[in-house]
């Protein structure tokens, strides 16, 4: 194996690492968000518009992390400059 | 497996190519403009597109805390295209235009310029103090905040919507016909909140630097009602 197929193996083991562990923040944090949301939704069942609303832009503020992590996996896997 | 995934070159003018994405842009601005000009001058589609128009308006004016109307054009379109935009991968032989980063950076892009010509609209070059709240010392970290919010929103979209493509291209891979179809289901659920997240967060971004004037008008009209 010359240094090309090393950084190969390195590239896609990274890929899989990146996704793999990205993907952990971003879930507790939304599953954190979600749980607030639904106990505020049935505290304040009125406000349900409201909750849904804000929940959905941070949801998607807190998932943006984990596609970050994605963009960096698929950049190493399809657009890989070392390669 | 679908051959389309990433952008494909279709013609080149100089050193610029003309990716299948920008031509599925162009032509689908002009199949909106065009649908949305036929609609408006029959008279029962156009009342009906005035309430639906409404009802958005009220929608987003609600969301904010300042006088959000002339922001109202602007997110509407955001809506109106990437949502359609988005749902033009579900047709077969076609596939979302926005899975091209090239295109959602320059929809963030409008996204950032618009931010700022509307802002000065409301309050002229007084709009530049939001760089300076709550601290001076804080103006580098607004200017990096401002640009990395713009790289985010073109992140945003571009991730979401490549990414589902690229679930479904590998489940089509493996699996075949029926297994696909509840990610396509899924994908039209983030087809919809992504063009939402992205004009809600236009609107959010553009308001907060709106919001300088209105709040210096608050502080200062109870002042002016004691004396």
């Amino acid at each position: 194996m010359n240094a090309q197929d090393w950084i190969a193996v390195a590239s896609v083991v990274t890929a899989g690492l990146t996704v793999g562990i990205g993907a952990i923040g971003p879930a507790l944090g939304e599953g954190r968000a979600v749980a607030q949301a639904l106990e505020a939704i049935s505290r304040q069942p009125e406000a349900t518009d409201r909750i849904t609303r804000t929940l959905f832009v941070g949801l998607a503020m807190i998932e943006s992390t984990a596609i970050y992590c994605l963009v960096v996996a698929l950049v190493l896997l399809f657009a890989n400059p070392l390669l | 497996m679908r051959p389309d995934l990433l952008p494909t070159e279709v013609a080149r003018v100089g050193p610029f190519g003309f990716t299948d994405t920008l031509l599925a842009t162009v032509v689908l601005s002009a199949v909106l403009v065009g649908v949305g000009a036929l609609l408006m001058r029959f008279e029962r589609t156009r009342a009906a597109l005035e309430v639906v128009y409404e009802g958005l308006e009220r929608s987003i004016v609600e969301g904010v805390q300042i006088d959000a109307r002339p922001l109202v054009p602007l997110v509407l379109t955001q809506w109106v295209f990437i949502l359609f935009a988005n749902l033009l991968g579900l047709v077969p032989t076609l596939s979302s235009p926005t899975r091209d980063l090239s295109i959602t950076a320059s929809l963030a892009l409008i996204a950032f310029f618009a931010g700022h010509v509307y802002a000065f609209r409301a309050q002229g070059v007084r709009y530049l103090k939001h760089y300076l709240e709550p601290n001076p010392l804080l103006l580098p970290f607004n200017v990096v905040g401002e640009l990395s919010r713009t790289l985010a929103l073109a992140l945003r979209l571009f991730g979401n919507m490549l990414s589902g493509h690229l679930i479904g291209a590998i489940l089509v891979y493996l699996v075949g016909l029926l297994v696909p179809i509840p990610m396509l289901l899924l994908s039209v659920l983030t087809s919809v909140v992504q063009a939402y997240i992205f004009g809600v967060l236009t609107l959010v971004f553009t308001a907060s630097s709106m919001a300088v004037a209105s709040r210096e008008q608050e502080t200062s009209t109870p002042q002016g009602a004691e004396t």
